[in-house]
């Protein structure tokens, strides 16, 4: 028997990894138990799905035509009939809104998606390898940090050009250098830990050790970021669809929803401010469903 | 410590160097080709213009020459505080952003100092007030504030204060009144912010046995609060002073746009429609240099502050992170 078989033979030995799951999904259990009895975090969580199945499926809550226009209807203020109210056009702005979701949810997962591969990555390498690559990406960080997001989107934004991808990259790539930091120091954290220790001495490579032990010990902290930054992207992506380089006419992201209401502001208030509380909402639950899971996971 | 100050002064401009190299690379080597943005900007057809006149536009604006030759003739430029030449306006960037930077500066500088006493006496009174359900209502309304879009907030203070109530112009960068809804909804956000970490930093300081020791000396509640707590917490929170001047700077140009400002925000959100390169990089640039400078400051001035931290001996012991910053603004 070679020394890696031996290796083997004691990982396989060992009982850990099944009670470890075993333990994880309780829990889970007695975490999600504790979670649904607050009930701010209840109300921010069906807000959020409720937005989500709302932008897939806009029928189950609006049976008008997000582009249909009717002269007759034009600029009524909100009431049971018109939630939000309609646009200049007697376009019901609430189904407006809804059929917009889809636009800024996938411009939202884009740029978390980014965000997380180009993130994890960083600070993955940089908090396993340590030394000269760490020293090396972290300088790299810090440069990109020195400039202030929506700067750096604006420069992505102007080579890229407009739209709703030039815009989701650009707010991606802004959110980078945070989910790199926060990844590199669960990294460094955890891989020192007895555990890790361990797991080397009983033979296992470095790539094992890395995604069946430090991997699945770090993430928490990056998933309780992604929630967070989740809302900022939405924010950076509605801002910068405001300022006018989200998708054209007449797709209607959040942003460019609210950016054409402003100019009714004085008659009809709620063109902006409507869709504008709406984004808000969004963007407080989910901040709030991030500020509980850090709370529980300490 | 001189040592220490050359370094980190050195480090500073290195950054500063490679945020603005990156900055080039973006918007001059990524696909899009300036001419063709501005030309396709200006609704000008590059195949209706001959030869002679594209070849003749891109020499006035140095795109003829080679990349590297581009880079350094810009960067020598900027390190004379010369940008190059509008490719919209066909003025210096710099005379362009001369004309217009005071009203930001005074924006964002006002911005500042009000998110600066909003944001602590937010903190304060979330930690001290002793109800419980006012203690939640303010620990709780820094996130809400970090939540609303700065668009919205400005479009509601239009709506609320000068629609309804005609108390302040909602449009224009005349007198001071034109100032007041602005600041309030730069400062909404950057209190928010700086309140967030102040708060955990308070938390934390709270639980110090030296805290307990004052009490227990017999001073009352507010003493022990303003003059052992705060100075102490309000420590780790001026490492994101640099954040709070960033994001005054960076909500400039949503606010400006809102409110019709004159002023770089909104020279940058034109220049990014016009794709006028030359302006967008300055601007950049420029935002870049005021927050390595802030940063800088902050860490030179830090160890003055709190003793503790000495750069005199052995290695050198940077200021605590700003905790949960990581994620929060953009």
């Amino acid at each position: 028997m070679t020394t890696t078989e031996v290796a083997e033979r004691i990982e396989v030995d060992a009982p850990v990894p099944e009670q470890e799951a075993g333990g994880r999904s309780a829990n889970l259990t007695a975490n999600l138990i504790q979670l649904v009895r607050k009930p701010g975090f209840l109300l921010a969580a069906l807000y959020v799905v409720f937005v989500l199945v709302s932008a897939f499926w806009p029928r189950l809550f609006t049976s008008r035509d997000p582009y249909g226009t009717d002269p007759k209807s034009a600029m009524l203020s909100p009431s049971i009939d018109h939630l939000f109210g309609t646009d200049v056009y007697g376009r019901d702005l609430w189904s407006r809104v809804l059929y917009g979701s889809p636009l800024t949810i996938k411009a939202t997962l884009i740029a978390l998606g980014i965000a997380l591969v180009a993130g994890l990555t960083l600070g993955v390498v940089s908090g396993f390898f340590a030394g000269v690559t760490d020293a090396i990406l972290m300088r790299v960080v810090d440069v990109l940090l020195a400039i202030p997001g929506l700067l750096l989107a604006l420069a992505i934004v102007t080579a890229l050009g407009y739209g709703t991808i030039p815009v989701a990259v650009a707010v991606g790539v802004g959110i980078v250098p945070g989910f790199a930091r926060t990844t590199r120091a669960e990294v460094l954290r955890v891989r020192t830990l007895p555990y890790v220790e361990a797991a080397r001495a009983g033979g296992a490579s470095w790539g094992r050790v890395l995604v069946r032990h430090i991997l699945p010990n770090s993430w928490g902290p990056v998933a309780v970021l992604a929630v967070l930054d989740a809302g900022v992207a939405i924010i950076a992506i509605a801002s910068l669809s405001f300022l006018g380089f989200g998708a054209a006419p007449p797709a209607a992201e959040w942003g460019t929803l609210i950016a054409d209401g402003r100019n009714y502001l004085v008659t009809s208030w709620w063109l902006s401010l409507m869709p504008g509380l709406f984004v808000a909402l969004l963007v407080l639950s989910l901040n709030h469903i991030s500020k509980t899971l850090q709370e529980l996971s300490r | 410590m001189t040592r220490y100050v050359a370094g980190r002064i050195a480090q500073a401009l290195v950054v500063l160097w490679a945020a603005y190299t990156l900055t080039f690379a973006i918007l001059y080597l990524l696909p899009s080709d300036p001419m063709q943005l501005q030309l396709a900007a200006a609704g000008v057809q590059e195949d209706s213009l001959t030869p002679d006149q594209v070849a003749a536009m891109k020499a006035e604006f140095g795109l003829d020459q080679s990349i590297w030759t581009q880079y350094w003739h810009h960067l020598g430029g900027a390190l004379h505080g010369d940008f190059g030449i509008s490719l919209t306006q066909r003025v210096p960037v710099t005379e362009m952003i001369g004309e217009r930077i005071g009203p930001t500066l005074v924006l964002s500088a006002s911005a500042a100092i009000v998110a600066l006493v909003a944001g602590s006496a937010l903190a304060y009174l979330a930690t001290f007030v002793r109800w419980s359900l006012l203690r939640i209502l303010f620990s709780r309304l820094p996130a809400v504030g970090a939540s609303f879009p700065q668009f919205f907030v400005a479009l509601f203070l239009i709506q609320f204060f000068s629609f309804q109530l005609g108390w302040f112009p909602a449009t224009g960068s005349e007198g001071a009144s034109s100032l007041v809804m602005p600041v309030i909804t730069i400062s909404v956000l950057a209190s928010s912010v700086l309140a967030q970490v102040l708060i955990k930093s308070f938390d934390e300081t709270l639980r110090q046995p030296y805290i307990t020791t004052a009490r227990a000396k017999g001073l009352s509640r507010s003493a022990v609060h303003l003059r052992h707590a705060f100075r102490n917490a309000a420590l780790p929170a001026m490492t994101i002073l640099g954040v709070i001047v960033g994001v005054t700077v960076t909500s400039s140009i949503v606010v400006e746009t809102v409110f019709t400002r004159e002023g770089v925000g909104r020279l940058a959100q034109e220049a990014v429609l016009s794709q006028d390169v030359p302006v967008v990089l300055a601007v950049v640039t420029i935002a870049a240099s005021v927050f390595v400078l802030v940063n800088l400051i902050v860490d030179l001035i830090y160890p003055l502050l709190d003793p503790r931290i000495s750069h005199t001996r052995g290695k050198v012991r940077a200021p605590a992170p700003a905790p949960a910053l990581e994620g929060g603004t953009l």
